[in-house]
């Protein structure tokens, strides 16, 4: 088998706007099932995808945002979420989804998939990344 | 190690850029397309920041694009430097990766 890659998708578009998060998080999903070590970035308006609450019934939207609880299965358990984003739309960790994945190596314990980095710590994520896919 | 970002909004249009420059290393190259572009002109609101914030890079706008909007070599800020399709390809292909800020 080839090398395992580090691949980072970035989110910096709001949920329901536009189709890039909903794309994003099939192409993830897609993704997941070839084994590459796979990173997600939150960022900018991204940060409003992970937010908790979300209701589209009324708005006859799709919510995909029970998604992102379920990306520990698939492995996917790495989701960086930008400080400085969150701080200039006046959210703080508490209005996000709780997000977990079960450590298979630490008898699957349930364990934290957000991670919150500084607008610095995204830019070192970014650069130690092999591919790099926007949305 | 290097990234090559490229941007194709103007930034009179959202924070595209801005983000972007954000969060470069130094040494990194940033490049500007499309309506990307109109954030490589000089002498708007904008251009202070795109040069305070584009120090540590090396900042290059396409020049095609930058014919095909009309705007004069002359209106392009110092600092950067215009390339051509074919020098697109070299960056891409001598970078370590291509991010691409939509």
């Amino acid at each position: 088998m080839s090398k395992v890659k580090k691949f980072l998708y970035v989110n910096r578009k709001a949920p329901y706007g536009t189709i890039y998060a909903q794309e994003a998080l099939e192409v993830v999903l897609i993704g997941a099932a070839f084994d590459q070590d796979v990173s997600l970035a939150f960022l900018d308006d991204g940060v409003f995808q992970l937010t908790k609450g979300q209701d589209t019934k009324e708005a006859g939207l799709k919510n995909f945002s029970p998604t992102f609880r379920a990306l520990g299965d698939y492995e996917v358990t790495k989701l960086y979420v930008e400080q400085e984003s969150l701080d200039e739309r006046g959210l703080t960790l508490d209005d996000l989804q709780d997000i977990q994945y079960e450590d298979e190596d630490d008898d699957y314990a349930e364990k934290p998939s957000i991670i919150v980095v500084s607008r610095a710590g995204m830019a070192d994520v970014m650069a130690d990344q092999d591919v790099v896919l926007s949305f | 190690m290097s990234t090559l970002h490229t941007v194709n909004k103007s930034p009179f249009q959202n924070q595209t850029l801005i983000s972007c420059l954000g969060h470069t290393k130094a040494g990194d190259s940033v490049l500007l397309i499309e309506d990307g572009v109109y954030g490589a002109m000089s002498g708007n609101a904008m251009s202070e920041v795109v040069a305070g914030m584009g120090a540590n890079v090396k900042l290059f706008v396409l020049g095609p694009d930058v014919a095909a909007r009309g705007i004069d070599a002359a209106r392009v800020a110092e600092g950067f430097s215009q390339v051509d399709y074919e020098g697109f390809v070299d960056m891409a292909a001598s970078c370590d990766r291509v991010q691409n800020w939509l």
